[in-house]
């Protein structure tokens, strides 16, 4: 299947990432030369096949519910690009 | 003088006091000042941390309580976190990120009294197999064709570890290995490189690309030092939910093994139309040298070979899509100001990421997407389980799999930069394994016509990396190789 324009906008929006309009063609071509190869998969028979959905073979573990690590508030906000005392900051979400 | 030693040897020499760590650090330095600017495999020196780290090595040594790396200099991918210095991914969107912790591999590094001489330049989040992606700018192979000053390219993703070690800069590196990212650059570079075993490195405190694959490792001159820096880094991690719990053994002990009764499988789909025919002589050597040490060579079948790197190209970039969902400007790295918070996410994003970096974010979010998972997303990870079902069958016959490690030798900054299709053909022979978890392992077996260094690819049953260092140091003592870079410290 071949990605249209309006797709390729849509996509972008869902990656949040801002993509200009005079941008659009060339990456469309990009993005369908690499759809369009990796393509080639429709010809695996997988009738069956469980999907492998992780690198390792074992069961995840499981960790007590419990608080290991925090309470350094500075340390963590120090790489913010805006801060409001203990807090990050970002433009404001609610009129 | 100390630009041909091994870690082996230094550690020797060190415990014997034949020269200090500072001794032995000053000249890494000073090797880095001077051919960094050449080769920018480092994005961040800290030549006064290393300068430290040795004197706190030399009074260990004196002291009786050093560990096994002590004074040992090495470079860190810069994808490994390292508290109090600057880790960018080579990402503009972390250019100015300082972690406040120290990632579980480094950890380990350090506690074996190791010198770190900054952090190597690498293909943005490790997305690449040149280092051309790379915000930092690209990183230059310190070897060149017979006749000719093009600069070639290190390979990718861990360009900058490999070519630091390659280049005498340093005596080791971390890496990490995604779909090749270490042994493609090892084979390129004509160093030894290895991956273990998912699950055999913690993950935690390294910048996430794909988190099913994504596994660290290392860079040596010598299948021995990879050996003993593997043995440093590897080990349980409560911090990391798939870190395995199993013993480390003794990997350098293993090297010593020999081969003899082993059975090498060879996966007859990597015999491809059109071969380099310098790369499938090199092949044939090295199962002639494994026979000659006493190994049997049987043929085995991968099928779904072919398939790897598209299921790569799916299963990859939709976990990366996720992972490199926190870059939003908010928490750390750079921002980008916007009208509204949206605004603000996708400027921030537009500005931060290079063009390779979104392609994969917008084709991983594409095949996760409501309508084209089925299709992409899970149908891929059906074939990964048939890729792994391969290796499982072929290990039930076989005690290892020898293969080239790359399709060519290393090719010139600018080539193949047109089509990222052609760029991704590179790790044709790597990706499987990495589908799969198990381990492999790039040594460098010999030169090409132009002079430049290629490798062969041990790979082996899963946390079996005893057998895959067993087989590649066979290879190595065979191979005898003894070129150097033209681009080296001491020449």
């Amino acid at each position: 299947m071949s990605l249209d324009p309006a797709t390729v906008r849509r996509i972008a929006r869902l990656a949040r990432i801002r993509v200009e309009d005079a941008a659009v063609p060339r990456l469309q071509g990009e993005l369908n030369n690499i759809l369009g190869w990796i393509e080639q998969l429709s010809e695996v028979d997988v009738e069956g096949v469980a999907p492998l959905t992780g690198g390792a073979q074992i069961a995840l573990r499981m960790r007590g519910d419990a608080v290991t690590d925090g309470g350094y508030p500075e340390r963590i906000l120090a790489n913010a690009p805006d801060r409001a005392g203990e807090f990050f900051a970002v433009p404001k979400v609610v009129e | 003088m100390f630009s041909d030693l091994s870690i082996v040897e230094a550690a020797s020499a060190l415990r014997r006091r034949d020269f200090s760590a500072r001794e032995l650090t000053q000249a890494h330095v000073d090797a880095v000042a001077a051919l960094n600017p050449r080769l920018n495999a480092f994005i961040t020196e800290t030549p006064e941390l290393a300068l430290a780290r040795a004197d706190a090595a030399d009074a260990a040594l004196a002291a009786g309580t050093a560990g096994p790396l002590a004074g040992i200099p090495l470079a860190i991918k810069d994808l490994f976190c390292t508290e109090g210095v600057r880790t960018t991914a080579a990402s503009r969107i972390l250019g100015n990120f300082i972690p406040p912790y120290e990632s579980t591999v480094t950890a380990n590094l350090l506690r074996d009294g190791a010198v770190f001489l900054g952090k190597a330049n690498l293909d943005e989040f490790a997305m690449g197999s040149s280092n051309m992606t790379s915000a930092f700018g690209p990183v230059a192979n310190p070897w060149q064709r017979a006749g000719s000053n093009a600069v070639l390219v290190p390979g990718g993703s861990s360009g900058g570890s490999a070519a630091a070690v390659a280049a005498r800069i340093a005596m080791g590196a971390t890496g990490t290995d995604t779909g090749g990212s270490i042994r493609q650059p090892a084979a390129f570079c004509g160093i030894a490189g290895i991956k273990p075993t998912y699950g055999r490195c913690s993950r935690w405190g390294i910048v996430a690309f794909a988190s099913s694959l994504d596994q660290a490792g290392a860079f040596a001159r010598t299948v021995g030092d990879c050996a003993v820096l593997l043995g440093s880094m590897a080990g349980f991690d409560a911090k990391d939910s798939t870190s395995v719990e199993r013993p480390v053994p003794d990997y350098l002990a293993a090297t010593k093994r020999g081969v003899r009764g082993l059975r090498i499988g060879v996966p007859r789909e990597y015999r491809m139309e059109g071969m380099n025919p310098d790369v499938e002589r090199l092949w044939q050597s090295g199962l002639q040298w494994l026979r000659d040490a006493g190994a049997e060579i049987v043929d085995v079948s991968l099928p779904h070979t072919k398939y790897g790197l598209a299921t790569y190209y799916i299963v990859a970039p939709a976990e990366a899509s996720s992972n490199l969902a926190r870059y939003d400007g908010v928490r750390f790295g750079v921002r980008q100001d916007g009208v509204d918070l949206i605004d603000l996410y996708e400027r921030t994003r537009a500005e931060g990421f290079g063009d390779e970096v979104k392609r994969r974010i917008m084709i991983g979010t594409y095949v996760l997407s409501a309508g084209y998972y089925d299709a992409y997303y899970l149908r891929a990870q059906k074939v990964r389980a048939l890729i792994l079902k391969d290796f499982s069958e072929a290990f039930a016959r076989v005690d290892a799999l020898l293969t080239p490690t790359a399709p060519t030798g290393a090719f010139a900054q600018g080539e193949k930069m047109d089509d990222p299709i052609a760029m991704y053909l590179n790790d044709v022979f790597t990706v499987p394994a990495s589908m799969a978890g198990v381990p492999g392992m790039s040594v460098p077996a010999g030169l090409d016509h132009q002079g430049l260094p290629l490798g062969l690819q041990v790979i082996g049953r899963p946390f079996d990396e005893e057998t895959v260092f067993a087989v590649s140091q066979v290879i190595e003592d065979a191979a005898g190789f003894s070129a150097v870079p033209q681009v080296r410290a001491g020449a």
